[in-house]
């Protein structure tokens, strides 16, 4: 069973992480009392604001009348919510069966060392999130990971920290612009 | 003369091996040149050792290249298309003449992936060129009645391809029987065997044969609903069967009254699972469609009498579905007459792992592990040894190289212990230790346990323990007989089938591969070499120059030694992260 806490916040990170729920609203006007609508919500409040605070777990449950801890069971049982805000890239490192035996651990420990990290964690620079997940179908590349949109196979340690330094060099660069 | 034809494989393994670029670089080189040839795109074709793949269709025949970055695609373009000249080496699959990898498409009848690859799964008329859409015009226009339909899936002998084999032309007679004015079909694109990608390679290469397979099987059961409930994992194959649903019903074959059959309603809609493993469970999957926590439920009542919201349901695999049109189009008989006495037709296999080529293979029913994993495989990486194959994913279990003549039919593979599963297939070298991939199994359902039995819920966790204990070298007398007696414990009381067969890794490999467990906890040795723990690094006197790079390499100063002497290893510091035996140029670390 994977177990999943809402993790307490400090306030001063609560206020940096204040969002604008209004953009919420359509998805719950076309949620709104339908049946079997607690998945849909929450994949579109996280597609949104990258995951689901708890003041959108509340305005959700005023505003459609689901209750609470139907959707925070909801949301903790399925893999894909996020209690947690994530970083800007989430680096999902496959450990299907088949990059399994081709030593995935070795790219996310390579990564988890350099990011300084555990699997699951968010940088302190709020970059990166180093995340494990099962296949992502491209078993013939294992290993293999995944940022953003793009796949990266038949990875070493080495290549995956270099990906992963130039995205951060990259990403500074353009801040700097 | 025909225009000639260039097609990219643009799937998702395609596309992570830059498929896209290559693209790309061809529509601009295209345009820039002002080039006449028409460019295409398809999905997978299986052969994804190869890709990025692109194909030129010629007044000469087809030719397939393989590993085509931008560069080489340039080169394609202007030696092949402009001047008809075809590279021979990078060729991987041509009737022209022969390849190396000829025998890798040569060895496969495919029936579920006749299409995918030689399709642009955006178009609904390359499937329909294909004969697409003509089963169920072919029911409409012989008014040939639900129950011949029916008949004809029995008669064929198609099992379930989601793992369970159970015979689909029985299970929509059950659905049948039960009337209702609303019924449910759903399929079932949930693919969690964490290894397998059947169903998602079908989805995004051919996903209008996944929806005429669920129309005629809506006509069958007299069901006026259906839902795909689909990995959200695989944003490609939500993307194209949107698209394909759009275009069914702008032509009018999702709606009211299709094909001319008076009464017949029947619409669809695709729901996205949110990654839990347990909602391949047929009962999890309809409580996770109706927005709950997927738990699965007692049963009976089974789905098809009352299923998602309480109506009779239908639930049958994508591959499953992929091939109805087939065999409504050839008849039961061409459909029986591949594979063996009990398991009929052809199966879609994932193959991965240590294999030289890893990719999507369809093979008759009945084929033998070591044919697909030599024949079409091409052997092991490396020229190493074989050792196993995983089949079932984390339901199934591991069969060993000298059981390699096993046939693959659900009979022959449920002896081994195994099970057939949805296709997954990962091949195991010498490297591989088999205490690890249990363990490996284990940490999936452990972590994927819905939680709702005790058994499943705690016995999954008590098993990893011991597991992790042995692998980390404090394994003990009699662990092994404490996971046999788990191990039973939870299949015969958990609730659904992921308790029941989580313990088949364990099992399996307890029954092919018990000196690797007893080597590791007597001898506190791991006989892969694979588990950390249980390794030593040393230094080989003789072979050892006093190069000094171990030792400035060792992350944790473990490694002692002046210029020009002999290196030595502390061992009580020694983390035994490799570094020194990789970096070593001289082959004077040993690791055993
Ligand atoms: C834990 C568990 C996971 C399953 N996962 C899948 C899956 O990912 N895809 C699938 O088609 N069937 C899966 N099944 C099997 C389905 O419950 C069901 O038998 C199947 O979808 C029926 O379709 P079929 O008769 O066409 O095979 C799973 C079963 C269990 C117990
Ligand atoms: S196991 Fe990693 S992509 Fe399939």
């Amino acid at each position: 069973m994977r177990i999943q806490r809402l993790q307490a916040v400090h306030q001063a990170d609560r206020d940096s992480d204040a969002v604008n729920l209004d953009v919420l609203d359509p998805l719950i006007r076309k949620y709104k009392g339908k049946p079997g609508s607690i998945i849909p919500i929450l994949q579109g409040t996280q597609e949104m604001l990258g995951f689901i605070p708890k003041e959108a777990f509340e305005k959700i449950s005023t505003e459609t009348g689901l209750k609470l801890s139907d959707m925070y069971g909801v949301a903790t049982f399925y893999a894909q919510f996020r209690l947690k805000p994530v970083g800007k890239y989430v680096i999902k490192v496959c450990h299907g069966t088949a990059c399994h035996v081709q030593n995935a651990h070795v790219i996310t420990e390579a990564i988890s060392e350099t990011l300084d990290v555990k699997d699951g964690e968010t940088t302190t620079d709020r970059l990166f999130t180093l995340e494990s997940v099962a296949c992502l179908g491209c078993c013939s590349l294992a290993p293999v990971m995944m940022i953003g949109g793009n796949t990266y196979g038949k990875l070493t340690g080495k290549e995956a920290v270099n990906i992963i330094k130039n995205i951060r060099i990259q990403s500074v660069e353009n801040v700097k612009n | 003369m025909e225009r000639t034809k260039v097609i990219v494989g643009l799937g998702s393994c395609g596309i992570a091996a830059g498929a896209g670029k290559v693209y790309e670089k061809i529509k601009a080189l295209q345009i820039a040149e002002n080039l006449d040839f028409e460019l295409k795109k398809t999905s997978c074709i299986g052969m994804c050792y190869r890709e990025p793949l692109v194909e030129v269709i010629d007044s000469t025949g087809s030719y397939l290249y393989g590993g085509i970055n931008e560069d080489k695609a340039i080169e394609v373009i202007d030696k092949h298309v402009t001047h008809h000249e075809p590279i021979r080496e990078y060729v991987v699959k041509t009737d022209i003449f022969d390849t190396e990898d000829n025998d890798f498409i040569d060895n496969q009848i495919k029936i579920a992936l006749r299409n995918c690859g030689f399709i642009d799964p955006e178009e609904i008329s390359e499937y329909e060129k294909r004969g697409g859409y003509n089963a169920i015009r072919k029911i409409a226009e012989n008014n040939i009645s639900r129950l011949d339909v029916i008949q004809t899936m029995l008669g064929s002998g198609l099992r379930g391809r989601g793992g369970g084999g159970f015979p689909t032309g029985l299970k929509w007679k059950f659905a049948n029987n039960n009337k209702s004015t609303d019924k449910y079909i759903i399929c079932n694109a949930d693919e969690g065997d964490p290894g397998a990608f059947m169903d998602r390679s079908l989805l995004e290469g051919d996903p209008h044969s996944v929806l005429e397979g669920m129309i005629i099987g809506a006509y069958a059961i007299e069901a006026n609903h259906g839902v795909i409930y689909c990995r959200a994992e695989y944003p490609l194959a939500i993307k194209r069967l949107n698209i394909a649903i759009d275009q069914a019903r702008g032509k009018g074959y999702l709606g009211t009254n299709l094909f001319g059959i008076h009464g017949f309603d029947f619409d669809l809609y695709i729901k996205e699972g949110a990654g839990a493993f347990v909602c391949g469970e047929e009962t999890a999957l309809i409580a996770s469609v109706e927005g709950e926590r997927g738990m699965p439920r007692k049963r009976p009542p089974f789905p098809a009498e009352s299923g998602l919201w309480g109506k009779p349901t239908n639930i049958n695999n994508v591959e499953t579905f992929a091939n109805v049109p087939w065999i409504i189009i050839n008849g039961a008989e061409a459909y029986a007459k591949y594979g063996t006495n009990k398991s009929k037709g052809t199966k879609v296999f994932a193959l991965a792992g240590k294999v030289k080529r890893s990719g999507l293979v369809e093979v008759p029913m009945g084929i033998s592990i070591r044919d697909v994993i030599f024949k079409l495989g091409g052997g092991i990486q490396g020229d190493k040894k074989f050792k196993a194959v995983q089949l079932g994913g984390p339901s199934g279990g591991c069969i060993p190289e000298h059981l390699s003549d096993t046939q693959v039919d659900y009979d022959s593979v449920n002896a081994t212990g195994a099970i057939m599963g949805s296709g997954g297939m990962v091949v195991m070298d010498e490297t591989t230790c088999m205490v690890d991939i249990a363990r490996f199994f284990l940490d999936f359902t452990q972590k994927e346990s819905c939680g709702k039995c005790t058994f499943c819920r705690i016995g999954t966790r008590r098993m990893l323990e011991v597991l992790n204990r042995i692998i980390d070298g404090k394994g003990k007398e009699g662990d092994i007989e404490v996971l046999e007696e788990l191990a039973y414990q939870i299949k015969d009381n958990s609730l659904c089938g992921l308790g029941q067969t989580a313990p088949n890794p364990v099992l399996t490999t307890l029954k092919y591969f018990r000196n690797e467990y007893e080597a590791h906890i007597r001898d506190k040795k791991c006989p892969a070499k694979a588990c950390k723990q249980l390794l030593t690094y040393e230094v080989i006197p003789d072979k050892c120059t006093g190069c000094m790079i171990c030792a400035m390499k060792c992350p944790v100063k473990a490694i002692d030694g002046e210029r020009k002497k002999v290196h030595f290893i502390h061992q009580e510091i020694c983390t035994k992260c490799g570094e020194c035996y990789s970096r070593c140029k001289f082959e004077a670390i040993m690791v055993s």
